[in-house]
């Protein structure tokens, strides 16, 4: 015990304790009011964000580490195998470019007839995921480019098989996301064959999205692909979301239980692309916007 | 600025030498806390921080106390991207009780402290449920007791642990 008691000998009363905490709660409440209502205090956060930035460096550290190790040590074989996966994988791709190519050219002479706006292509940009932990309410992740690099709050995030979540808020260095598996997480997306709309939403499990407003009659079933309808204004149009796996039809209930599956294999993405796009053909008329004007 | 005289006066003596091992546990504790664990893990993780806090805090009371733990906290809330101020004023709280009650706690047998701690870290996590609760973030409550299990059950070895840093750290100065 007396190791324990250091230079305390004075064991009285810490001074105005209450007082200092009563303050501080205060504070605290007056804190929580300006980051809920509106983002008074993205400088704060940016600045202690941008502190605790090493702490997240280090943690990711022997994780990448891992990864290097890893890719280090891959025998030759593995290599020519991946290489000739690749290249039979880039080849197809092309190929199907080439059609993009033409169709593009076509869709952009089809709105030129029909007097639309015509469609401004996404800029897109890879970003890594810190292997970091954030907030253990949410499914959210965190990644290495932030407001330095031009991300804002809202920005959308898809990685090669479909969208993934959307930016939440923004430091200088590094960015949070909220996925699209979350529970406050709802998203406009229409059915990729019939063009029927609806929203998916979080389910709070990594692999599930559910589409809670369809009615019992609606076309839907098991296999369609829901892309972004772009409607929300959030995400560009026509990035995959998820396939339907089940529809399930209660005839005494309103809405039929919809659910789908992520395209994006949310849980065992390491990289993934933020998109900057221009802002939705019918919102705002008549300008051909930067698309990295913030 | 009081509170920087006061330190300078209590802590003259070996200033850093008395600060340096509570930071590096401050900051390995920050690390634990953003690891990443696999899904099934992670709702389990224990709030080493609020663990940390809780120690220093009963042991060097007038160099940690709630200021300290409140600008932890609001480092917490930054790299979880929480509600600015929610574990600030969570840590703030439960560091109020114990230094409060210090040098009760100083003489409670292990397994009476590890109670207490029990009960700080529910209360924590209750003020973590109600102030997400008010600001309308839902989530399953496994969240809420699953690091409590976790931290309590993890105390004795922590005490242990750093009572032995800071023993050692005492010693060397």
């Amino acid at each position: 015990m007396a190791a324990s008691r250091g230079n305390n000998s004075n064991p009285a009363r810490i001074p105005a304790l209450g007082l200092r905490t009563f303050a501080l709660i205060l504070l605290s409440i007056g804190v929580m009011y300006l980051d809920n209502r509106e983002n008074h205090l993205d400088a704060v956060r940016k600045t202690i964000g941008a502190a605790v930035y090493p702490v997240r460096l280090v943690v990711d550290a022997p994780v990448r580490f891992w990864q290097w190790l890893g890719e280090a040590t891959t025998s030759r074989n593995d290599l020519q195998l991946e290489l000739g996966r690749l290249n039979a994988e880039r080849l197809l791709t092309n190929a199907r470019l080439q059609r993009l190519t033409a169709l593009e050219a076509e869709n952009a002479r089809l709105r030129a007839l029909l007097d639309a706006r015509a469609r401004v292509r996404d800029e897109v940009r890879v970003a890594e995921i810190m292997a970091v932990d954030a907030n253990p309410y949410e499914h959210n992740l965190v990644i290495n480019v932030g407001s330095r690099d031009g991300v804002y709050d809202g920005q959308a995030i898809v990685d090669a098989n479909g969208v993934v979540g959307q930016v939440i808020r923004t430091g200088l260095m590094t960015a949070q996301a909220v996925l699209i598996s979350d529970t406050d997480h709802a998203l406009p997306v229409e059915v990729n064959r019939n063009g029927l709309r609806t929203i998916a939403v979080g389910t709070g499990e990594i692999d599930r999205l559910e589409l809670p407003f369809l009615p019992n009659n609606a076309d839907i079933r098991a296999g369609d692909l829901l892309v972004t309808s772009g409607l929300g204004g959030a995400f560009p149009a026509g990035y995959p979301v998820a396939f339907v796996n089940s529809v399930t039809r209660i005839p005494q209930e309103p809405f039929a239980d919809v659910s789908a599956t992520p395209a994006a294999a949310l849980d065992q993405v390491r990289e993934v692309m933020l998109i900057w796009s221009a802002p939705p053909v019918s919102d705002v008329p008549g300008d051909a916007e930067d698309p990295d004007d913030e | 600025m009081s509170l920087a005289t006061r330190k300078t006066q209590t802590m003259s003596r070996g200033d850093a030498g008395r600060r340096t091992p509570v930071i590096v546990t401050l900051v390995v504790g920050l690390m634990l806390t953003i690891m990443p664990l696999p899904d099934a893990a992670a709702p389990f993780r224990p709030d080493w921080l609020a663990l940390l806090l809780i120690f220093w805090a009963m042991q060097l009371p007038r160099a940690w106390s709630v200021g300290s733990a409140w600008i932890v906290g609001l480092i917490l809330d930054v790299s979880h991207g929480t509600l600015l101020g929610q574990h600030a004023l969570a840590l703030c709280v439960i560091v109020f009780i114990t230094v409060r009650f210090h040098l009760l706690m100083r003489v409670f047998p292990l397994s009476q402290l590890t109670a207490t701690v029990l009960a700080l870290l529910a209360l924590y996590q209750f003020l973590l449920f109600w102030i997400n609760g008010v600001a309308g973030v839902s989530s399953p409550l496994v969240a809420y007791w699953g690091p409590v299990t976790t931290g309590t059950l993890l105390w004795p070895f922590l005490f242990m642990f750093l009572s032995g840093v800071r023993y050692r750290a005492r010693s060397r100065g």
